[in-house]
């Protein structure tokens, strides 16, 4: 039973997580012809947040249709607390050597959990803002882009879609430019 | 959603109902299971994206090709011999042709990334695992949104 429960708990390697994130496009096609995609759910919340007067045309969708969307988004929220809270791992993720010296030299410690302390910690006004300005960027970027990693980097690349590889290799490039460059500046406010 | 075709004594009005909310189960049923799939394959973790950007471990490359491939070829033989639970045709619906849009969002999306480590998907997961912070990082995500629904028409796609 306590092995059970330590293989339930310890992190899958990427040849079994990889092949279960692909099989979520064909999941959604056989479900109802659905796109795998979530950042779309950012849209159909300001459509149901806005006044009907306040609302600019791009959010004047129909988002009943994309309802299922919205389960969606709640299911993810469920898994991570089935996941991240009741079968979390107990020990700090095993990163390379190469990654726990940059991080240990960004003054952040490797600990078990998804996030470390350090970005999380509100009474630190850095944090605040690394989290606003992150959140801002994203919401901005996946609905300018047309999409996110899953919809983008999974969906689009697996259907052979050109638009999306365009979209991949310029959030890869966003990413290794804002994690090397951005972050440390960030990192070295907060303490 | 869409209904199952209408056939005479078979499916009355009253019967599309509960089929519209089984149907809206099963969506949230295949969100938990994604949700869980990526906190175990650590697709979710700050730690992860950071060691990714800095090419330090094969994990997410290895993690992301083999969910393409997956998905390339599982999609392809459902398009080829399957069809939806509800017996319809698979269609996949085309992105917008063009490049501007994909460059310069792709690229905004990519910088905010690499910051907080977290994409749509992992901002509800690890609102699920209790991280609270990242509510600050959903609610300005949903103000970027709505910054684009403002500013879309002047912005080059």
């Amino acid at each position: 039973m306590t092995e059970l429960l330590d293989l339930l708990r310890s992190p899958w390697p990427w040849y079994v997580g990889g092949p279960l994130i692909g099989l979520m496009v064909p999941l959604l096609l056989w479900l109802g012809n659905r796109s795998f995609g979530i950042s779309s759910n950012l849209r159909h919340v300001c459509a149901i947040l806005l006044p009907e007067r306040a609302r600019p045309g791009f959010f004047r969708h129909d988002w009943r249709a994309e309802r299922w969307n919205l389960m969606f988004a709640a299911g993810l929220v469920l898994g991570g607390l089935v996941a991240g809270v009741w079968l979390a791992d107990p020990q700090p993720a095993h990163l390379s050597p190469a990654a726990l010296r940059s991080l240990h030299s960004l003054g952040v410690s490797v600990q078990p959990g998804l996030v470390p302390a350090k970005m999380t910690d509100l009474t630190q006004p850095g944090v605040w803002a690394l989290l606003a300005l992150s959140g801002l960027l994203v919401g901005f970027g996946t609905r300018y882009g047309g999409g996110c990693t899953s919809g983008h980097a999974i969906t689009g690349l697996s259907t052979l879609q050109k638009p999306s590889l365009i979209a991949t290799v310029a959030f890869f490039a966003g990413g290794i430019l804002s994690a090397n460059l951005l972050l440390p500046l960030f990192l070295a406010v907060i303490r | 959603m869409t209904r199952a075709p209408h056939i005479p004594g078979v499916h009355t009005e009253s019967a599309s109902v509960p089929r519209t909310n089984t149907g809206l189960l099963a969506y949230l049923l295949a969100g938990l299971f994604f949700g869980v799939v990526l906190v175990k394959s650590e697709a979710a973790s700050w730690y992860r994206i950071q060691e990714m950007f800095r090419f330090q471990s094969f994990h997410m490359y290895g993690l992301i090709g083999s969910a393409v491939l997956t998905g390339l070829v599982t999609t392809a033989l459902l398009r080829r011999f399957g069809h939806t639970r509800g017996g319809e045709r698979i269609c996949v619906t085309p992105k917008e042709p063009g490049w501007r849009r994909y460059v310069l969002g792709g690229l905004i999306f990519g910088l905010g990334w690499g910051l907080a480590g977290v994409c749509p998907g992992p901002v509800f997961v690890l609102l699920g695992a209790g991280i609270w912070p990242m509510l600050v990082v959903l609610a300005f995500a949903l103000l970027g949104t709505y910054l684009y629904g403002v500013l879309r028409e002047k912005l080059p796609h």
